[in-house]
């Protein structure tokens, strides 16, 4: 825990520096395709109109390069041949800094895959003194009673979610209240191990450096939930290539996240399966035709399936848009269902209130809203990502909610359980701050 | 069967960088190389190749000879040339003195004349005042020359010089009668003191007629030497005052008509007259006072 720990505090201080020098870069490494932003940070002052506030930082930053390239080498999120990944990863970068003319060395990155498991963790501890101090923040943290997370994970994310004092819950800052008993609420989210380092390797052969790390879910929830839904409670499910991740938003806080090892690949690997076509030419028809409600009117519309095999039957084939929304659809549902089932497994319907976004590619599937309302519940919306200054036409749709999640995460993290001072407890026996702490105490 | 105008497949290249690419543009966006590889290569190579170049003696002599010799030809063409000097404003003997001393070997460019230094050679002459040199079109320098007026003379023991107002030799005198209009002045430093022995003369103008000249003594003060011998000694401070009161004196009293050696002013409150040795036998002898056998 305290290596992982450290690590953390160290990319923290990385992108602490990154910031300083203005230049970063956001790499979202999904199944579909691989995304970099670069982002220069110059101050709000650089915008000049007053009337426009700091906007929870989103004012702060300007997109100057965007490349997208087509993923390789990753399945389900996870990287499964590194080389070609950082093949992609470079096509990428290199992409993205000949449009913004500068070098980036720091990158933050998001992905999808590595099984997300959410776990709520509770502290409690007595104040020494009756008012709440940063220590006192920092040791009702550590008091917190960390689950087993299970051999070879990590911690992704560890934020607080609440502060309680005495009787009083809800509490965003503690610090200087004054009570008898701090109590607090954490979420944690834990990933594979094995897949962090997967990808930490990976940016490192390309001579970048990793300054921040995020679950995909968590930031397309962060860029792609308007200010109330996250406030009083709202599920972002984000759709994308190799998984659908979900994430759950209340009090502007995550206090779930999960993953679905199911997406849009599937959909066009069962259409590929079902026509016989090679996964190109599937994933053609399906943006071009795909849909989820077949009505009369599909039933007349047909698709060339075509077909490179030389022979005349097999290369003038024509199907039914019918047929294909019949191949699609029984996916897309078994998608939603599983969602629904992490959703009830997560108390999902206890929320005051029951907003559901999809976001994601694959959540541009016409009809998929009318389909996702039966199975998920009445308040389902499609989602597409904030506006950031800067960002290119073709990069504001809904499969770069992560993306321009992760700027919004990188111009304005929350707070970290690292983030925190660490409590005096914990310091080396030789410390000084162990010194200046006895002498508190005894005077 | 197949379509005999089927497509070649295209070869798909791989769109990524190779890493020596991706890396070359990195190394390429960084600033302090690009700035390196823009400002700094260019500036070494030339600064290199014009320091190879002039590495050889024989090579910077050629350019150094080279350079010279075309400054040569243009300072040479005809329309910089002097040929002819113009003195104006001067005597002819002055001006002869004048080109003896410009000795210029015509003819020559005007970018070698040092106009300076020779205008500063031809102002060392005594009877300059005032040179002015100006190079005309046409190969013409023309000297404007503005000469000393001499106002008094100064007989020195070598001979008789001619000053200007401002006491500073104008030129040698043969003979006192070349010059009978101006006043003589004698004694040591008394060049020096020419403007006060001007001041001097103008005051002392009522007795202008009988004035011999003015002696300098001690290079402190004046002595005033009228004729029949008479001397008037003037203090070293405020002579004018001095003499004017003794102008005074001979319009009231013809004093300088009687028979005085000398009239001194030396204490301002107590004029002293020396008497001639006759007159003050007489004095005497008016007075009841016998000096038969006696000396004084």
């Amino acid at each position: 825990m305290t290596d992982l720990y450290q690590a953390q505090r160290a990319m923290r201080n990385m992108r602490r520096a990154a910031m300083q020098r203005g230049v970063i870069a956001i790499l979202d490494i999904g199944t579909s395709k691989i995304a970099c932003l670069i982002l220069r940070f110059d101050g709000a002052q650089g915008f000049g109109d007053e009337t426009v506030g700091p906007m929870a930082g989103q004012s702060s930053f300007r997109v100057i390069g965007a490349a997208t390239t087509r993923s390789r080498g990753v399945r389900f999120g996870e990287i499964s041949v590194m080389a070609e990944t950082e093949r992609a990863v470079r096509t990428a970068v290199q992409a993205a800094q000949k449009m913004a003319n500068v070098r980036v060395d720091h990158v933050i990155a998001c992905f999808s895959g590595a099984e997300p498991r959410s776990y709520g963790l509770a502290g409690e501890i007595e104040l020494e003194d009756s008012v709440v101090t940063e220590q006192d923040v920092a040791r009702v943290l550590s008091a917190c009673d960390v689950p087993d997370i299970g051999q070879g994970r990590e911690v992704l994310h560890a934020q607080p979610v609440n502060f309680a004092l005495d009787h009083r819950s809800g509490l965003g800052d503690p610090r200087g209240q004054i009570g008898n008993r701090l109590a607090t609420d954490m979420h944690l989210l834990s990933i594979d191990g094995t897949v962090v380092q997967n990808i930490l390797h990976c940016i490192q052969r390309c001579d970048l450096e990793l300054a921040g790390m995020a679950s995909s879910a968590y930031v397309s929830g962060i860029s792609s939930l308007v200010e109330d839904e996250q406030e009083l409670g709202a599920a972002c499910i984000d759709m994308g290539g190799g998984s659908s991740g979900i994430s759950i938003f209340i009090k502007k806080h995550m206090i779930y996240a999960d993953a679905v090892r199911m997406g849009g690949d599937h959909v066009t690997s069962d259409i590929s399966k079902g026509l016989m076509v090679p996964m190109a030419v599937a994933e053609r028809i399906k943006t071009k035709h795909g849909g989820v409600h077949a009505t009369g009117m599909d039933d007349r519309e047909m698709i060339e399936v075509g077909g490179d095999s030389g022979d005349w039957e097999k290369d003038r084939r024509q199907i039914s848009r019918t047929e294909l929304i019949g191949i699609m659809r029984p996916r897309v549902e078994e998608i939603l269902e599983e969602v629904r089932e992490r959703l009830d497994a997560a108390g999902f319907d206890s929320l005051p209130s029951q907003q559901i976004v999809l976001t994601g590619g694959a959540s541009q599937i016409p009809g998929l809203d009318g389909l996702a309302s039966r199975i998920l519940g009445q308040r389902v919306r499609l989602g597409r990502p904030l506006r950031v200054q800067g960002l290119p036409q073709a990069a504001t749709g809904a499969a770069f909610s992560s993306a321009v999640g992760l700027c919004l995460f990188a111009a304005h993290p929350q707070d970290e359980w690292w983030d925190f001072e660490i409590p005096t407890e914990r310091y080396p026996a030789r410390s000084l701050k162990r010194v200046v702490k006895w002498f508190k105490d005894n005077w | 069967m197949r379509p005999l105008n089927a497509r070649r497949p295209i070869l798909r290249v791989d769109p990524a960088p190779t890493k020596w690419a991706y890396r070359m543009q990195r190394l390429w966006l960084t600033p302090v190389f690009r700035a390196l590889l823009r400002v700094g290569l260019p500036a070494f190579v030339l600064v290199s190749v014009a320091g190879l170049f002039l590495a050889d003696p024989a090579r910077r002599d050629a350019i150094a000879g080279g350079i010279a010799e075309v400054r040569e030809q243009f300072q040479n063409r005809p329309e910089f040339m002097v040929r002819l000097v113009s003195v104006v404003g001067a005597s002819p003997e002055l001006a002869d003195a004048v080109r003896a001393r410009l000795a210029l070997t015509l003819p020559l460019s005007s970018f070698d004349i040092d106009l300076t230094a020779v205008r500063a050679r031809i102002q060392d002459l005594d009877a300059v005042a005032r040179a002015d040199l100006i190079v005309r079109s046409g190969g013409v320098l023309e000297v404007a020359i503005t000469e000393r007026v001499p106002a008094l003379l100064w007989r020195t023991e070598t001979g008789i010089e001619m000053l200007d107002a401002t006491g500073h030799r104008v030129a040698s005198l043969a003979a006192r009668t070349d010059r009978p209009d101006l006043p003589i002045i004698a004694g040591e430093g008394a060049d020096s003191a020419a403007p006060e022995a001007l001041a001097l003369l103008a005051a002392a103008a009522p007795i202008l007629p009988r004035l011999r000249g003015l002696v300098r003594v001690g290079d402190r003060r004046w002595d005033v030497v009228l004729d029949r011998n008479q001397r008037i000694l003037l203090p070293d401070e405020k002579p004018i005052a001095a003499i004017e009161r003794l102008i005074a004196l001979h319009q009231a009293g013809d004093l300088l008509g009687r028979d005085i050696l000398a009239v001194d002013l030396r204490t301002d409150h107590r004029p002293v007259l020396r008497l001639a040795p006759f007159a003050l036998n007489q004095l005497r002898q008016s007075m009841g006072i016998d000096t038969s056998g006696s000396q004084l």
